[in-house]
């Protein structure tokens, strides 16, 4: 019994994690400044590893599940400081967010 | 059902191969240093993603160790470009 629910949960979160990890790459390529792909970067990707590494964790004996569980937490911990670390970065360097309509530019043209 | 689960193990582990060369070419194409910055983040947490997948695969249980390394250096990087970007300097 427990076999089978821990597989229904392993499939149930393995193709959530990879849906978040494709909306992540969608929102990297296709937003247009470097805020708002972190924005989609982050969430997307500290979402999809942690849901795969959840799903992995189900099927493994129980020091893999923990090591598992080691890793997401690690991610979950650095991805947003990560996050926050490049966007205080460019926001220093003078990289200004786009503003107006939604046409795609090229990007944060810098201040002098 | 643990043969749908191997299969998704390794359609997951192209998807996720697929996904990371598209990081790459924002990673090429980007317009400033930030968002090669974040592609290549987001390409080190995709990478620790596929090894995890990997060691479940070959079932080498001694691979999570080294997506536990990979993660760690990623963020090491991550945290040195973006020092340097700011401050010009690493010291």
């Amino acid at each position: 019994m427990w076999e089978i629910v821990s597989n229904i949960l392993s499939i149930i979160l393995m193709i959530g994690g990879i849906f978040f990890l494709a909306v992540g790459v969608v929102g990297l390529i296709r937003l247009p400044d470097v805020y708002t792909r972190l924005h989609a970067t982050t969430k997307c990707d500290t979402m999809g590893a942690g849901m795969v590494l959840l799903a992995l964790a189900f099927q493994a004996d129980w020091i893999s599940a923990i090591k598992l569980i080691i890793i997401a937490i690690f991610i979950w911990i650095t991805n947003p400081t990560a996050a926050h670390v490049i966007a205080k970065a460019s926001w220093v360097t003078g990289f200004m967010p786009v503003e107006g309509d939604n046409k795609a530019p090229k990007g944060g043209t810098p201040v002098e | 059902m643990e043969v749908w689960l191997s299969y998704g193990e390794v359609y997951g582990i192209i998807f996720i191969a697929v996904m990371m060369f598209f990081c790459l070419g924002r990673a090429i194409v980007g317009p400033t240093a930030p968002d090669r910055v974040a592609a290549i983040n987001m390409i080190g947490v995709k990478a620790v993603v596929i090894i995890a997948l990997i060691s479940f695969v070959f079932d080498h249980m001694f691979y999570l160790d080294i997506a536990v390394v990979y993660a760690l250096m990623s963020f090491i990087a991550t945290i040195g470009v973006a020092k340097y970007m700011e401050k010009g300097a690493l010291d």
